[in-house]
């Protein structure tokens, strides 16, 4: 700290002015400004400039006159996209995916946590969880790979068409059954790597609880439920926030991985939608209004999750 | 989680193995499904319906016929860059952005977390960045893969706060020793928070090693693309995979085309497979240091 002792100005007894600190300041961390330089670059450029250029969405942009010569059209793709067709099936689907999700998903790495946390043989259950950690870092390409392998109709998945003795068929290209294998591949992916958060939680759990539990005459079932689960509620209720928060948000990758025109009805979602018309035919305003449309209805979806959650709960993201 | 040997306890424990065991099947039985696939005997293979539990027969055909598709490689290689350069400039600028956010007396540390953690909560969306990555002269280029998403905000909180955890006296006495910040983060933070860079090293090398949706829209030349994306045509699109390769007649490219398949994908993601577990343990830590909040 030499160098602060330094470089400090004659000792003065009134407070600084705002300049005074911000000079000092700047004298003491020149590096760390300058290291931070790059990284305010990387987020400038790359985050803030693409929400700069949302204002396409409310332009018929044509890349060869630029944003500042593209004519400004108002809320015009707004009203188009939903008053169109698409908006009610996209917005529709993309709901129906994500409440799914919290549903069935949400509670699975829950669970999972929670049997984990009662395997006492050490090497039994680190040999569970690398298994379980495995799918995490399988590419969601080839993960959707595998899945239009195994949904042919001579795919393994008709091992259950066999056993209810009905004849094979392709599952991708039926409809009824799109949602069930989103939702299972999504499990099966994330199960295991989103129950380190539970996991690493209870590892902090007291001890005695459990004993003043056993000694109330609760079993092993009933410490679970009632010593282990309430330790994981405030992580639970920041967690259903958080996923509340991109209730709207389900990413295109895994979709435009496994849909196809013969489920587009129950498949097709916001963000995939957003990249069909917005990117793949260059409708780059069109796309820009319906994502942003998108974003503003989790922004506030998510405020109202995290406004409920602080009154409610008293667990809160801010 | 107390020692009792009750009949109740036992039960619950030889149920609750149970039930692990049959969730442990389940992870892994996809993969190994496709690893003996992949080294069957492509005719027998081919008429066979249901489950897999060992190879049927023994042939090394398809992977063969991989390697004579010479995208494999293109991939492979272009993978490789990808990864190491997009890991180490990942680190570098997380470090330099880490660094910064964790220093206790910086005027503006707020301001800084508050713009950065913003864009975990709203962002401008696929076309704009789209346009962005245009507009500097990044499409169609390598770095069009790497540099957009180079540092991962949720990667930096977490690195900011296991360097937050570091005594400020080791800091200090490196100070009176005249050392710089840059000396400070490289030569003692770094090596402070080793596991916690291990961990990093790790989600970044995997989220390149793993991505295809940047390059499929920012790249044109298909000499630029990943592996990843290769893999897209032949598990998704269905190019006939065996096409390519001299010498198959049609009955057999259509034996092989679920091997060369299952050949891929072995190859594509076993070298992942095989590294995390040795960071694995540092999991639990890092998911823990990933709370956003102060």
């Amino acid at each position: 700290m030499s160098q602060i002792v330094n470089d400090r100005p004659p000792v003065t007894y009134h407070k600084k002015t705002f300049f005074q600190r911000l000079a000092l300041d700047f004298r003491q961390n020149k590096m760390v400004y300058l290291m931070w330089l790059p990284v305010l670059a990387f987020y400038l450029i790359f985050h803030y400039a693409p929400m700069g250029g949302l204002v396409i969405a409310f332009q018929n942009y044509k890349p060869f006159k630029g944003i500042a010569k593209s004519k400004f059209v108002g809320l015009e793709h707004f009203q188009e996209f939903l008053t169109g067709t698409y908006a009610w099936r996209t917005i529709r689907n993309t709901l129906v995916i994500s409440l799914l999700q919290i549903l069935i998903g949400f509670p699975m790495p829950i669970i999972f946590a929670l049997l984990m946390n009662e395997v006492r043989c050490n090497p039994y259950k680190r040999v569970v969880q690398t298994v379980s950690y495995m799918p995490h870092f399988i590419s969601l390409v080839v993960m959707c790979g595998m899945i239009s392998d195994f949904a042919a109709s001579t795919g393994l998945f008709n091992v259950f068409r066999d056993l209810a003795g009905k004849p094979h068929l392709n599952f991708l290209a039926e409809p009824r059954y799109y949602r069930t294998i989103y939702i299972a591949s999504g499990i099966w992916k994330q199960m295991g790597w989103s129950s380190i958060l539970y996991l690493a939680t209870l590892s902090s759990v007291d001890m005695s609880l459990y004993e003043a539990a056993a000694i109330d005459g609760a079993g092993r079932f009933r410490q679970m439920l009632s010593v282990t689960l309430p330790a994981l509620v405030p992580i639970i209720a920041v967690q259903l926030i958080m996923r509340m928060g991109h209730i709207m948000g389900e990413g295109h990758q895994k979709t435009i991985l496994l849909y196809n025109e013969m489920t587009w009805e129950v498949s097709d979602i916001v963000s995939s939608y957003v990249y069909r018309r917005g990117l793949k035919n260059n409708d780059y305003s069109f796309g820009a209004a319906v994502d942003l449309f998108n974003s503003l209805v989790n922004v506030i979806i998510l405020c109202s999750a995290n406004y409920f959650s602080k009154h409610v709960v008293k667990e809160s993201l801010w | 989680m107390v020692e009792s040997k009750s009949f109740g306890s036992r039960l619950f424990d030889v149920l609750n193995y149970a039930l692990l065991f049959v969730l442990t099947v389940v992870f892994l039985y996809p993969l190994w499904y496709v690893l003996v696939g992949s080294i069957s005997d492509p005719v027998r293979l081919f008429m066979h319906n249901g489950l897999l539990w060992r190879p049927l027969g023994f042939s090394l055909h398809g992977y063969r016929t991989m390697l004579q598709n010479p995208n494999v490689g293109i991939g492979y290689a272009n993978t490789i860059f990808y990864v190491v350069v997009g890991t180490v400039l990942s680190i570098f600028f997380s470090c330099l952005g880490a660094y910064t956010l964790s220093r206790p007396k910086l005027m503006f540390k707020k301001l800084f977390t508050l713009l950065v953690v913003f864009t975990m909560y709203f962002s401008g969306g696929m076309i704009p960045k789209f346009l962005v990555v245009k507009g500097v002269g990044l499409y169609n280029t390598r770095m069009a893969v790497i540099l957009p998403g180079v540092i991962s905000t949720w990667n930096m909180i977490v690195m900011r706060t296991s360097f937050r955890a570091i005594p400020q006296s080791l800091e200090e006495s490196a100070r009176l020793d005249g050392a710089g910040d840059f000396t400070i983060l490289f030569r003692i933070i770094v090596p402070c928070a080793k596991a916690t860079i291990a961990v990093m090293v790790l989600y970044y090398a995997v989220a390149q090693w793993n991505g295809w949706f940047d390059a499929m829209i920012y790249l044109q030349d298909r000499s630029k693309f990943p592996l990843q994306l290769f893999l897209r045509e032949i598990l998704l699109i269905n190019i006939n995979n065996a096409n390519n390769a001299a010498g198959n007649d049609a009955a057999d490219v259509l034996y092989l085309d679920t091997l060369v398949k299952y050949a891929m994908i072995i190859i594509s993601t076993v070298p992942i497979l095989c590294i995390y577990p040795f960071v694995q343990k540092y999991f639990m830590k890092g998911v823990m240091m990933g709370s956003i909040k102060e």
